[in-house]
C-alpha cells in the first residue's frame, strides 16, 4: 500500500549552514544515497518523517478492509492467500516503521499521532470491503496503484526508505497478480459473480484514482520533494500510468470502467479519462470517508485492548535483566 | 485403529478450526510483532489443514460444506479468542500436545509425509505460545491474573486431547507444561470433571457460529468456483 502527500503544511525553512546544504544538495542531485548518519536539513527530514509514518500508517489502516474477509474467505486456498497477503502489510508496516525511526522519531510517537488524528493514511482505506470481490479489486487496483507509487520510491534519496521499498514493491507485485486472478475468477463466474466483480470495479475505481494524490497544480509539497528526490514523479504523471495500465485489463476482464469520458487519445498515446471528484478526496484526508471512524476506532481499541500486553512483556524483561545480573 | 477418513479429519480439523480462530485477530493484536506472528501460526495451521483434509476427500468440500456434528476436532481449539492470555493459554496446552502427536506420526505410512512438514511449523508454535505464558505470567499482577484466568477457562478442555489413541502422550505433555508453568510462576490449573464430545461431533455452541462465518460464501452461492 502507500500513501501520498496528504497534509498542507509549510515546509519550515529554518537557517541550515549554506555550505552543509550546498554539499547535501549536490548529494541529492548526484543521486547519492542520504544515510541516518549524514547530515540532512531539518525539512528534509521532517518531510521523510511525514511521509514514511504515513506509508507505514497506511499499512497497518491496510490490514483492517481485507482482514475483514480473512474468516469469511471462500476456499482453503484463498483464505491462506489473504492471510499470507495481510501479513505482509503488516511486515510493509514493520520496516517501515524502522526507516522512521532511523529519523529520530519512534514508534509509539508515530502511533500516537495516528490515533490521534494528527497523522495521515491513505484515503482509500477510508471505504468499506462488502463483498469478496472487494478483496480481488482492492489488489488488482489499490495494489496496482501502490506498485505505480512505489517503484520510482526505490530510487528515492533516503537510504533506508529506498531499500525498504525493494522489497515492499516485490511483495506488491505478488499481491497485485493474486487479485487480478480473483477478479479473473469471478468475472469468468456465475452471473452473481459477476455483477460482484463489476460492482466492485465501479466503488473501487474512482478512490483508486485519488491514491495518486492531489493534482499538480494544487499539489503544495510537490516541487520540493521533487527537488530532494524524495518524489521521483509528480502525481497526475502516475496517475495517466496507471490508467493506462489498467483499462485494457479491465477489458480483458469482460468489466467496464465506471467513466464514460474514457477514451484513448492517439495523440498523447494515453487515455482521457474524466474529472475525478477532489471534493470527494478532501473530505475522505479530513477523515470523513465512509468508515474513517470505524478504522481508528478499530486500531485505538486494537492498541488500547493490548496495553497490558506491552507493560506486561516490558515488566518481564526488566525483572530477567534484574535477576541475570543478580546471579 | 480408526479409518485413515477418520484420523484425517481429526488432524485437519484441529488445525482448521484453530488456524481460522487465529486468523481472526489479524489486524488486531497488541503490538503489530504479534500480529505478524499470530497470522503466521494461522497460516501454518490453514495449510496443514489443507494437507489433512486431502487425505480423507476434497479439502474445501470438507472445510466448507460440513455441519457441527460431522466436524471432528478438539473442543480446545474452538474455544473463542477471548483476551491474548486466552488465546495464548489455548495455543500453548494445544500446540504442546500437536507437537507431541505429530512427532509420533512422523513415522506414519499414511500421515508421515504431512507430519514431518508440519512438527517443525508446531515445534515453533508451542514455543512461541510458552515464551508468552512465561512473560504474562511472570509480567505483571495484571497479566498474571489475565494468564490464569485464560488457563483456567482452557484446562477443562484438555483432558479430551488424551483420549484414545493419544493416552500416552499425556506425562510427556505433563512434564512439558509443568516445566513452563514453574518458570512463570503459575500453579496447575485445579482439574475438574473434563468436557468432552469434540471427537464424535458433540461440539461446543461456539462452533456452529465460526462455521457460520467461514462457511457463507460456500453457502450462499452453491457451486460457484473462487
Amino acid at each position: 500500500m502507500y500513501t501520498t502527500e496528504l497534509e498542507k503544511q509549510r515546509m519550515a525553512s529554518a537557517q541550515e549552514d549554506p555550505e552543509k546544504l550546498a554539499e547535501f544538495d549536490a548529494r541529492v542531485a548526484a543521486d547519492d544515497f542520504i544515510e541516518p548518519k549524514d547530515w540532512m536539513p531539518e525539512a528534509y527530514r521532517k518531510t521523510l518523517i511525514r511521509q514514511i509514518s504515513q506509508h507505514a500508517h497506511s499499512e497497518i489502516v491496510g490490514m483492517l478492509p481485507e482482514g475483514n474477509w480473512i474468516t469469511r474467505a471462500p476456499s482453503l486456498r484463498r483464505k491462506a492467500v489473504l492471510l499470507a497477503k495481510v501479513q505482509d502489510e503488516g511486515g510493509h508496516g514493520l520496516y517501515l516503521y524502522c526507516a522512521a525511526e532511523t529519523l529520530g522519531t519512534s514508534r509509539d510517537e508515530m502511533v500516537e499521532a495516528l490515533h490521534s488524528g494528527r497523522a495521515k493514511y491513505s484515503t482509500i482505506f477510508n471505504y468499506p470491503t462488502l463483498t469478496w470481490a472487494d478483496i480481488g479489486a482492492i489488489g488488482w487496483l489499490v495494489d496496482g496503484a501502490a506498485i505505480m507509487n512505489q517503484v520510482p520510491l526505490q530510487r528515492t534519496s533516503y537510504g533506508p526508505y529506498a531499500r525498504a521499498m525493494v522489497r515492499i514493491c516485490k511483495e506488491e507485485s505478488f499481491h497485485q497478480r493474486q487479485g487480478f486472478e480473483i477478479m479473473m475468477t469471478l468475472a469468468n463466474g456465475t452471473a452473481e459473480q459477476k455483477r460482484m466483480a463489476q460492482d466492485a470495479l465501479n466503488r473501487w475505481w474512482w478512490p483508486s484514482l485519488m491514491m495518486f494524490g492531489p493534482p499538480d497544480d494544487n499539489s503544495p509539497n510537490s516541487a520540493q520533494s521533487m527537488r530532494w528526490r524524495i518524489k521521483r514523479e509528480t502525481n497526475d504523471e502516475i496517475r495517466q500510468r496507471f490508467v493506462d495500465a489498467t483499462v485494457p485489463q479491465a477489458e480483458a476482464l469482460g468489466l467496464t470502467v465506471p467513466d464514460a469520458d474514457l477514451k484513448w487519445n492517439e495523440a498523447k498515446g494515453g487515455y482521457d479519462f474524466g474529472a475525478i471528484d477532489w471534493e470527494e478526496f478532501y473530505a475522505v484526508v479530513r477523515g470523513e470517508g465512509p468508515v474513517a471512524k470505524e478504522r481508528m476506532k478499530a486500531r485505538t481499541k486494537a492498541w488500547e485492548d493490548g496495553a497490558w500486553v506491552r507493560e506486561a512483556a516490558l515488566a518481564h524483561a526488566a525483572k530477567r535483566a534484574q535477576r541475570m545480573a543478580a546471579e | 485403529m480408526q479409518p485413515i477418513n477418520e484420523r484425517a479429519l481429526k488432524l485437519g480439523d484441529d488445525s482448521l478450526i484453530l488456524g481460522q480462530r487465529l486468523s481472526e485477530w489479524c489486524g488486531h493484536a497488541p503490538m503489530l510483532e504479534v500480529d505478524l506472528a499470530l497470522a503466521n501460526i494461522a497460516l501454518d495451521l490453514i495449510g496443514q489443514a489443507t494437507l489433512f483434509l486431502g487425505r480423507a476427500g476434497d479439502p474445501d468440500a470438507l472445510a466448507f460444506r460440513r455441519d457441527v456434528l460431522d466436524f471432528r476436532n478438539c473442543l480446545l481449539v474452538e474455544q473463542p479468542n477471548g483476551d491474548f492470555a486466552q488465546t495464548v493459554a489455548r495455543l500453548f496446552l494445544f500446540s504442546n500436545w500437536q507437537e507431541l502427536m505429530l512427532r509420533d506420526l512422523c513415522s506414519s505410512d499414511e500421515f508421515g509425509d504431512i507430519a514431518r512438514k508440519s512438527v517443525k511449523e508446531v515445534a515453533y508454535h508451542a514455543r512461541y505460545a510458552s515464551e508468552w505464558v512465561v512473560r504474562l505470567g511472570d509480567g505483571t499482577d495484571e497479566s498474571r491474573g489475565r494468564m490464569i484466568a485464560g488457563l483456567d477457562w482452557m484446562w477443562r478442555f484438555t483432558p479430551e486431547l488424551f483420549e484414545g489413541d493419544a493416552a500416552p502422550l499425556r506425562g510427556e505433555w505433563d512434564a512439558r507444561i509443568d516445566a513452563v508453568l514453574g518458570d512463570a510462576g503459575l500453579d496447575r490449573p485445579k482439574d475438574s470433571r473434563p468436557i468432552l464430545g469434540g471427537r464424535k461431533g458433540h461440539h461446543s455452541e461456539h462452533l456452529g457460529h465460526l462455521l457460520t462465518e467461514m462457511q457463507f460464501l460456500q453457502r450462499a452461492y452453491p457451486g460457484a468456483t473462487w
